[in-house]
């Protein structure tokens, strides 16, 4: 039995250590938010947070991340940055298919918690590692500085 | 009417239709059936009507509302981004005068008896069930208006639907839809020619900006459910070591060492079929588990040796010369008009380029997924597939069960893009389901999977030579495509691209040359090919459209001009006079190629993106249009080429002109996503064979689009045309004028000419190669 703290909850699990905590979520745990592309760290479909930093679940061995706090799209609307992005997705209507859009969420709101204010470069760089086959990334671009702004302003 | 070549049968139907025969009767069957008698001609129906199953529009088989008033659309095709769940809700909702936030949907399990046509291809969801789905909202309106008036015991004339009410004018009284909900479906359904639709002016959500997404809320919340998300207590899961070569077979297999991966529950064969494959699995062996972790530890287990059969020696480097060795040669002709051989013998100069593409696959987001439970001789399965009916058809035949014991439900697509047209995913969930009676099974395909074994986009080459006058205008045009056909995953020997693969873009070119031929010389396919978003569009308007751009810079004119020039007088071309039989099976006189729409989508494009700009050297823009799923779509492209030859695009123009415009909000962004999936295309988008074998695994080797691809700035400019005109397709035809357009673009910042797909590292040295 292995312990993941998964959105909050305890969670026993039985399953290998070499499991990758995508599949101990979607199979094991029941969330099914965090969704499977690559296998290989290279599409960032699989996108979580743990203890707040963007990760690729679909190469994060469970037995790695014991003790640390994992996060899923499942439970992000009770974060408050996490709700602003949404918004700006939903605003901006950046979906198509939505198949990656949980990542890409998960990415950009991991990104606007460290850097409130990135540049189109840096918003770039924080998000190539997740590809929409859809080609949905202008308006990723524009929901980012959408939610930015918003975020900007609930400070100030 | 006039007589149709003997193979407009497979040209008019589906992507699917033609391939009933085969299944039922057999290939020889099949192939004879594409010839048959042109009497059958009187009959020929085109758009909707034209489709397997037809159309129904009947509002109790569609819509549905609750004492509560919230309004149930019932949606028959699939949703793969494209928005059909809101747009023909919004459609519905719209003539019921419905309030959108009360409007739910629910998605048609597999029956086409009783929802029409659900193949969710083509470009044709709206342009099919935009009427269709008008009228069962008109129809709903009608029955409770007249369930109001019986109630108030007034003339139906008197009452008047508004906004989820009916009111009755006189009287000031009104009733909510949910209050007359039982008593108007207990009405019958007014006729069709009694049906009074809105005029434009009076539409509420029909052509308007941003009706609320109807699974955005889910997407953005991680709740909406794709393939991958339908879940039973004690499910199981599976994934498949299929042939790594087309046509190859299991010779031995050793699961020992599989069986002791902790959670793998047993290995299954699944038997292939013998070539070609159809829709049908590919075969292999399946390693059950109970988590998908289990499943793919137990399949790297696998100990097997694979006879790689006949396809064993396809090569892409050697069949590429073999493309190219049969465009320089005559091949069967497609088209022909004037005297071309006396044009190119009295032509001022000529010009020749051969262009070349690769395979490419689809590979949605989604990989292939599907879960399929059988009991008690029946079967229930759960996909993302674009093709519910015919999942349906060969899951019964493929377990030997009627087509009544087989339930199809269709989940969300996470992308499709013409792969999830194909079942073979599907059928192996349901063949390893009646394994495991009673319980729920779910086969997943991992990334190396998808990539290995899609049903590919072609490879092609294209070969133009025109003879010019000495206004630099042609005066004849050869053009010959070569190119591998989808035809031939249905019957051994076809070696010619179909009707449905020439008219995309070869025949019903437009351009007023007055003497021309097109050639189609013989390919043999060794891999699955199948539709790829825009299919054979995509290399006949790469070659085309680069082949003008080339025209036009050796007569020393302006691509812009000189594409005017080019393109003639307005006027609109009858397809059947181009010998395009198909026109996307649509009805010729409905749907004329209507030149005065390509000029301005060319002139709405151009004018757009400042064409004619001076720009600094490793700068330039590119232009390109093509009219494809009887849409008109035009591009300009600004690209800046670094001195390392990296490409940045700066800025993509896209204008786009598909008739009436239901859902503006859907259209632009299926032109942006398309111009996306074009620059991936062109940039980095290669599969390549070897040994029969995919040399390509996951995405590192495969590259498709990222952010740092996609133009800084994309701008869609609708385009309304003149008059009443039907509607056009939208999904697809955004792709195809955009490798053209870039590699025009990279011409004119550097020099250098593409010809040959993908670009990649072809501008390094650019400077270097002195242009």
């Amino acid at each position: 039995m292995i312990t993941l703290k998964l959105n909050g909850k305890d969670h026993q699990l039985d399953v290998t250590e070499d499991m990758p905590l995508l599949w101990a979520i979607r199979d094991v745990a029941g969330y099914n938010g965090t969704k499977f592309g690559c296998g290989m760290g290279l599409c960032g479909a699989c996108t979580i947070h743990i203890d707040g930093a963007p990760a690729r679940s679909c190469i994060t061995p469970i037995g790695s991340v014991q003790g640390q706090a994992i996060s899923t799209i499942d439970a992000l609307h009770a974060d408050p940055v996490g709700q602003v992005v949404q918004q700006a997705w939903l605003d901006t209507a950046v979906a198509q298919c939505g198949y990656c859009q949980g990542g890409q969420i998960m990415s950009a709101t991991a990104l606007l918690k460290s850097n409130p204010n990135p540049s189109d470069e840096q918003i770039e760089e924080a998000m190539v590692g997740n590809i929409c086959r859809c080609g949905t990334y202008n308006r990723i671009k524009t929901a980012i500085r959408q939610a930015s702004t918003h975020l900007k302003e609930a400070k100030a | 009417m006039s007589r149709l070549p003997k193979d407009f049968v497979l040209s008019n139907l589906s992507r699917r239709g033609f391939l009933k025969g085969a299944s039922a009767t057999g290939v020889l069957v099949l192939a004879a059936s594409w010839g048959l008698p042109d009497a059958f001609a009187e009959d020929k129906k085109f758009g909707a009507e034209g489709m397997p199953h037809g159309v129904i529009d009947d509002p109790k088989v569609y819509v549905s509302i609750a004492a509560d008033g919230s309004v149930t659309v019932i949606c028959n095709r699939s949703e793969m981004g494209q928005g059909v769940r809101t747009s023909l809700s919004m459609v519905v909702a719209d003539e019921l005068d419905a309030d959108w936030a009360l409007v739910k949907v629910q998605q048609a399990p597999a029956d086409e008896a009783r929802f029409g046509n659900q193949d969710t291809d083509g470009s044709r969801s709206m342009r099919h069930w935009y009427e269709p789905m008008r009228r069962c909202g008109a129809a709903a309106r009608t029955m409770l208006e007249q369930a109001a008036a019986a109630q108030w015991g007034v003339a139906v004339t008197e009452c008047r639907a508004q906004l989820h009410k009916v009111l009755h004018q006189p009287s000031g009284r009104e009733l909510g839809y949910g209050a007359l909900a039982a008593a108007a479906s207990a009405l019958p359904v007014p006729a069709r020619d009694s049906l009074r639709l809105k005029q434009a002016s009076e539409f509420r959500y029909i052509g308007k900006q941003a009706s609320r997404a109807i699974d955005g809320a889910d997407i953005v919340n991680g709740r909406a459910v794709f393939g991958a998300d339908v879940h039973f207590e004690g499910m199981l899961y599976a994934v498949v070591a299929r042939p790594p070569v087309y046509g190859g077979k299991v010779r031995t297999v050793d699961s020992s060492a599989a069986l002791k991966v902790p959670g793998v529950v047993k290995v299954v064969a699944i038997e292939g079929r013998p070539l070609p494959s159809e829709f049908q699995p590919l075969g292999g062996v399946a390693v059950v588990a109970k988590n998908t972790w289990a499943a793919i530890k137990g399949r790297e287990a696998l100990k097997i040796e694979w006879d790689d059969g006949p396809n064993a020696g396809y090569d892409s480097i050697a069949y590429r010369k073999e493309l190219e060795a049969a465009a320089l040669k005559p091949g069967k002709v497609v088209r022909s008009s004037g005297n071309l051989d006396d044009a190119l013998a009295k032509a001022d100069s000529t010009l020749e380029a051969a262009y070349y593409l690769p395979h490419l696959s689809q590979s949605p987001m989604e990989p292939m997924v599907a879960v399929a439970r059988f009991k008690d001789g029946q079967c229930e399965a759960w996909a993302p597939s674009q093709a519910p009916q015919v999942t349906r058809e060969r899951i019964a035949e493929r377990l030997g069960i009627g087509f009544d014991k087989v339930t199809v439900n269709i989940t969300l697509l996470g992308g499709g893009f013409g792969r999830k047209s194909k079942p073979d995913f599907v059928v192996e969930a349901a063949v390893l389901a009646k394994e495991f009676p009673g319980q729920a099974i779910r086969v997943q395909w991992t990334r190396e999977d998808d990539i290995h074994h899609s049903y590919f986009h072609t490879v092609s080459a294209e070969y133009l030579k025109a003879g010019l006058n000495q206004d630099g205008l042609p005066s004849g045009w050869l053009h010959r495509t070569v190119a591998p056909s989808i035809t031939a995953l249905f019957a051994p020997g076809m070696t010619h691209e179909a009707p449905f693969e020439i008219g995309m873009g070869v025949t019903n070119m437009a351009y007023a040359v007055p003497n021309m031929r097109m050639e189609n010389p013989e390919a043999t396919a060794y891999a699955r090919v199948g539709w790829y978003r825009s299919v054979s569009n995509i290399p006949h308007g790469f070659a085309i459209q680069s082949f003008i751009d080339e025209l036009a810079h050796k007569a020393g004119q302006d691509p812009l001009k000189y594409q005017l020039k080019l393109l003639g007088p307005d006027r609109k071309i009858d397809p059947r006079t181009v010998s395009d039989e198909w026109n996307y099976g649509e009805s010729p006189d409905r749907y004329p190629i209507d030149t005065a729409r390509i000029r301005t989508v060319l002139e709405t494009a151009a004018k757009a993106a400042g064409w004619g700009r001076k720009l600094p050297k490793g700068r330039g823009l590119g232009l390109a249009v093509h009219y494809s799923f009887v849409t008109y779509v035009a591009a300009v492209i600004e690209v800046e080429v670094k001195d390392d030859g990296t490409v940045i695009v700066h800025k993509a123009d896209i204008a786009v002109d598909c008739g009436p415009q239901i859902n503006p909000e859907r259209i632009r962004s299926q032109f942006e996503g398309a111009c996306v999936m074009g620059l991936g295309n062109a940039m980095v988008g290669e599969i390549s064979f070897k040994d029969g074998k995919v040399q390509q695994d996951n995405f590192h080797m495969y590259e498709v689009a990222r952010m740092s691809l996609a133009p800084k700035e994309v701008a869609v400019h609708l385009v309304t045309p003149p008059g009443e005109v039907p509607l056009g397709g939208v999904g697809e035809p955004g792709v195809p004028p955009i490798a053209p357009a870039l590699c025009n673009a990279l011409f004119a910042a550097t020099g250098k000419r593409i010809r040959s797909l993908p670009v990649r590292y072809q501008l390094q040295g650019w400077q270097q190669a002195g242009a």
